[in-house]
C-alpha cells in the first residue's frame, strides 16, 4: 500500500468493524478463531504504524496526540495476545459444551466490536462521540459477560448493565454540562464538543458549571474505572464471564474509562478558576486502594480475587494521576501499561487453571507448580509482580508512586503504602496455597498457549530492569501534557 | 407581569410537568399502573422535545422527539406490558421502601437539584437554565425510582426515566450536535435490555434475603 494514502486511524478503525461483520457470518470455531487473531494483529500493526507516520491534524471527530497513542498501542496489543489467548481457551468451552457454535460467532464478532469501541474512544476529538464510543464498549461486554446464561452469569450481566447504564448517564449529563460551559465561548453547535477547541478556550469557561460537569464526569466514567464504592459490578463481571474477557476488562475497559476521565482532568486543569481534579482523585484512589485491600483477604474465587487486585491498582493509577506533576503522572502511566500487562498475563494463567481444575474456588487448586509446572510458574511470576516484588515493572512504578507521594504529602503516603503492602500480604497468601503444597484436583496436561502470558510477563521483567530511553522520553512527554 | 415569553412558559410546563410525573412513579406499586405512568412521562417528554425544536428552530429535533413518541410511549410500554403477562408478575406488590420515605427522599433529591443547578448556572440564559434544574431532577429520581425497585421491570422503567431527563438536558441545551445520535444510541441501549428481560426471564434483581444462598452464586462459600 502506497504510505501516503495509508490512514492508520481509518485501519484502526475499520479493520475491527470489517472483522466483525465477517466473524458473525462465518461459520466453524477454528477458523474463526483464527481469523480473530489475525485481525487483532492487523489492528496492532497498524496502531504501530501510528508512530511511524505522520499524524494526521485534529478534526472535529479524531484526534491522534502523545497520550492517546500509547493508550491505543497498548489496547490493540493486549487485544492481539488475547486473542490468542481466546483461540486455545474456547476450544475447551466447546468441548464442555459451556458454549455451542452459535454463541462462539457471537462471541467472536463481540470481541472485534468491543475492540473497535475501545479504539474509537481514544481516537475521538468529540466528547460527545467518546461516549457513544465508551456506551459501545461496555454493551459488547455486557453481552460476552453474559454468555454462559448460568444463573451467576446472568447476575452478573445484569448487574454490570445496571450499574454501567447508570455511569453512562451520569457521564452523558456531565458532557451536556461541559457543552452548556463551552457554548457562550465556542459558540453553538459541533464546535462545542470538540476537545482541542474546549482546551483553547478552558480558561474562558464559566467555572462553577465546569466543576460540576466534572463531578457527574468522574462519577460516571469512575463507575467504569471501578472506583470504591461504585466497583460492585466489577468482581461479578470479572468472575463469570469468560476469562478472556476477564483479561480485557482489567486490562484495557477499564484504561477506556480512565482516558476519558484523563481528558476531562486536562481540560478542568486548563481553566485557573475551577477546582483543582486532584483531591477527588486522590480521595477516591486511596480509598479504592484500602477498601480492595481488605477485600482481597476474603476472596474464594480465583478470578474474583484478581478481580479485587484490579480495583486495587486502578486505585493507585487514580490516585497517581490525582497527585499530578511530572513524576507521579509518569509513574501513573507506567503502572496502567503494568498492570495491563501483568493483569492480563495473570487472566490467561487462570483461565488455563480453572478449565484443569473445573473450578475458580482457591481452595480446591493446590500444588500447581508440582502438576503444571508452566502455568504454575508462570502464576507464581504474575503474582509476584502485581504484588510489587522487585524486579518486576509494577514494582518500580509503585515505587515511583510512593517516594514521589512521601515529597509531597507524607500522610498520604502512609495510607496509601498501607494499602499496598496489606494487598501483598494477601495475594501471597492465597499465592503459596495455589501454587505449593500437595497438588489437589486434575492434574490432566493443560492444552495451554504460553506464548501471551510469557510474552507478557517478559516485557514487564525488561521494563522492571531497564526502560529504553525513547519509551522514557515519550513517557515524560505525555506526563508534562497531563500537567 | 410580563417577565417571559410564552416561549418560555410552555417549555417550562412541560419540564416542571415531567418533574410531577416521575414523583407520580414513586409511588406506583403496580407494575401495569408504572407502565403506564411512565408512557405519559414519554409523552410528555416527546411534546416538550417538540417544542424546543419548534423555539429553537431545529427540525432534527423532531426525530428525536418522534423517537420518544413512538419507541418510549408506546411501543415498550407495550413490550413490557406483554412480558408482565408473561411472567406472571402483574399482581406483584412492591414494598422495598415506604412510599412515605421514598417522597420524601424525592422532594430533597430536588431540592438539591434545584439548588445545585440554579446556583451553579447564575449567568446561563434563564431558558436552559431551569431546563437543565429540572432534567437534573428528573434524573435523580430515576435514580431514586431504580434503587427503592426489586423488579427488574420496574429498574428499567427507572432507567427509562432517568434517560428521559438526559434527553431533556440535551434538547435544552441550544444547538447542542449529536443529540439525535445519542438518543438513538438510548434506544438500541433499552431495546437490548428489554429483549435481555424477555429472553433470560429476569424477574427479580437477584436479591434474596437468604445470604447464603447468595455466596452460593458467588462461589465465595467455602
Amino acid at each position: 500500500m502506497n504510505p501516503a494514502s495509508f490512514d492508520p486511524v481509518t485501519a484502526v478503525l475499520l479493520i475491527p468493524i470489517g472483522a466483525a461483520a465477517l466473524l458473525a457470518a462465518l461459520p466453524g470455531y477454528r477458523l474463526t478463531a483464527r481469523l480473530n487473531v489475525v485481525a487483532s494483529l492487523a489492528t496492532f500493526l497498524a496502531a504501530l504504524s501510528l508512530f511511524a507516520i505522520d499524524r494526521p491534524p485534529p478534526g472535529p471527530y479524531v484526534l491522534v496526540d502523545d497520550l492517546n497513542i500509547v493508550f491505543i498501542v497498548l489496547n490493540t496489543f493486549v487485544g492481539f495476545t488475547t486473542s490468542i489467548f481466546s483461540a486455545s481457551y474456547i476450544a475447551h468451552e466447546l468441548d464442555t459444551g459451556r458454549l455451542t457454535p452459535t454463541y462462539l460467532r457471537f462471541y467472536h464478532a463481540m470481541y472485534q466490536i468491543m475492540m473497535f469501541g475501545m479504539n474509537l474512544a481514544f481516537v475521538s476529538n468529540n466528547i460527545g462521540l467518546m461516549w457513544v464510543a465508551v456506551e459501545i464498549a461496555t454493551l459488547s461486554t455486557v453481552l460476552m459477560v453474559g454468555i454462559y446464561r448460568t444463573h451467576a452469569a446472568l447476575e452478573a450481566a445484569w448487574k454490570y448493565f445496571i450499574l454501567g447504564s447508570v455511569g453512562i448517564a451520569l457521564a452523558l449529563f456531565g458532557t451536556i454540562l461541559v457543552y452548556m460551559a463551552a457554548r457562550p465561548v465556542v459558540g453553538e453547535g459541533q464546535d462545542g464538543m470538540i476537545w482541542t477547541l474546549l482546551i483553547e478556550h478552558a480558561a474562558k469557561f464559566d467555572p462553577a458549571l465546569l466543576n460540576v460537569a466534572f463531578v457527574f464526569l468522574f462519577l460516571g466514567y469512575g463507575t467504569k474505572v471501578g472506583l470504591a464504592p461504585l466497583h460492585a459490578w466489577l468482581p461479578d463481571a470479572h468472575a463469570e464471564g469468560p476469562t478472556p474477557i476477564s483479561a480485557v476488562l482489567s486490562g484495557l475497559l477499564l484504561n477506556v474509562a480512565l482516558y476519558a476521565l484523563l481528558r476531562f482532568k486536562i481540560l478542568l486543569a486548563a481553566n485557573p478558576a475551577a477546582i483543582a481534579p486532584g483531591p477527588l482523585m486522590v480521595t477516591m484512589g486511596l480509598v479504592s486502594v484500602v477498601f480492595a485491600a481488605f477485600m482481597l483477604y476474603r476472596r474464594r474465587d480465583i478470578k474474583r480475587l484478581f478481580a479485587y487486585s484490579s480495583i486495587e491498582h486502578m486505585g493507585i493509577i487514580v490516585f497517581a494521576f490525582g497527585m499530578g506533576g511530572p513524576l507521579a503522572n509518569f509513574a501513573g502511566l507506567l503502572h496502567m501499561v503494568m498492570h495491563s500487562l501483568t493483569k492480563s498475563a495473570i487472566f490467561f494463567a487462570v483461565g488455563h487453571i480453572s478449565q484443569i481444575k473445573g473450578t475458580q474456588r482457591i481452595h480446591r487448586i493446590r500444588g500447581l507448580t508440582v502438576t503444571h509446572p508452566a502455568l504454575g510458574w508462570g502464576l507464581v511470576v504474575g503474582v509476584a509482580a502485581i504484588a510489587g516484588l522487585p524486579p518486576l515493572g509494577i514494582f518500580m512504578s509503585e515505587f515511583l508512586v510512593v517516594t514521589s507521594t512521601f515529597a509531597r504529602q507524607p500522610l498520604l503516603a502512609i495510607v496509601l503504602v498501607f494499602g499496598i503492602l496489606l494487598a501483598f500480604g494477601a495475594l501471597l497468601l492465597r499465592l503459596t496455597s495455589v501454587a505449593f503444597g500437595r497438588p489437589r484436583g486434575s492434574s490432566a496436561p493443560a492444552e495451554a498457549s504460553y506464548v501471551p502470558m510469557f510474552a507478557h510477563l517478559a516485557l514487564v521483567l525488561v521494563a522492571g530492569i531497564y526502560l529504553p530511553a525513547p519509551l522514557v522520553a515519550w513517557f515524560q512527554n505525555v506526563a508534562r501534557l497531563l500537567g | 407581569m410580563q417577565m417571559h415569553s410564552l416561549a418560555f412558559d410552555v417549555s417550562h410546563t412541560l419540564a416542571g410537568g415531567l418533574v410531577l410525573i416521575s414523583f407520580m412513579m414513586l409511588y406506583q406499586d403496580r407494575l401495569y399502573s408504572l407502565l403506564n405512568v411512565f408512557a405519559l412521562h414519554a409523552l410528555v417528554l416527546a411534546l416538550s422535545v417538540a417544542w424546543q425544536a419548534y423555539i429553537q428552530d431545529a427540525p432534527h429535533l423532531y426525530v428525536t422527539a418522534v423517537i420518544a413518541l413512538v419507541f418510549k410511549a408506546i411501543v415498550i410500554p407495550v413490550g413490557l406490558h406483554r412480558i408482565v403477562k408473561q411472567l406472571g408478575i402483574h399482581r406483584d406488590i412492591e414494598s422495598a421502601v415506604g412510599i412515605g420515605m421514598t417522597m420524601l427522599a424525592g422532594m430533597g433529591l430536588v431540592a438539591l437539584s434545584m439548588v445545585l443547578m440554579l446556583r451553579v448556572t447564575a449567568d446561563a440564559d434563564p431558558l436552559a437554565r431551569e431546563d437543565l434544574a429540572f432534567a437534573l431532577s428528573v434524573v435523580l429520581l430515576g435514580l431514586l425510582v431504580m434503587v427503592t425497585r426489586r423488579n427488574a421491570v420496574s429498574q428499567v422503567v427507572g432507567f427509562m426515566s432517568l434517560e428521559n431527563g438526559l434527553v431533556l438536558a440535551a434538547t435544552g441545551a441550544k444547538g447542542m450536535p449529536l443529540v439525535v445520535e445519542i438518543s438513538v444510541a438510548f434506544s438500541i441501549l433499552i431495546a437490548f435490555i428489554v429483549i435481555g428481560i424477555f429472553l433470560f426471564r429476569i424477574r427479580e434483581r437477584f436479591d434474596s434475603v437468604d445470604v447464603s444462598a447468595l455466596d452460593d452464586f458467588r462461589g465465595e462459600r467455602r
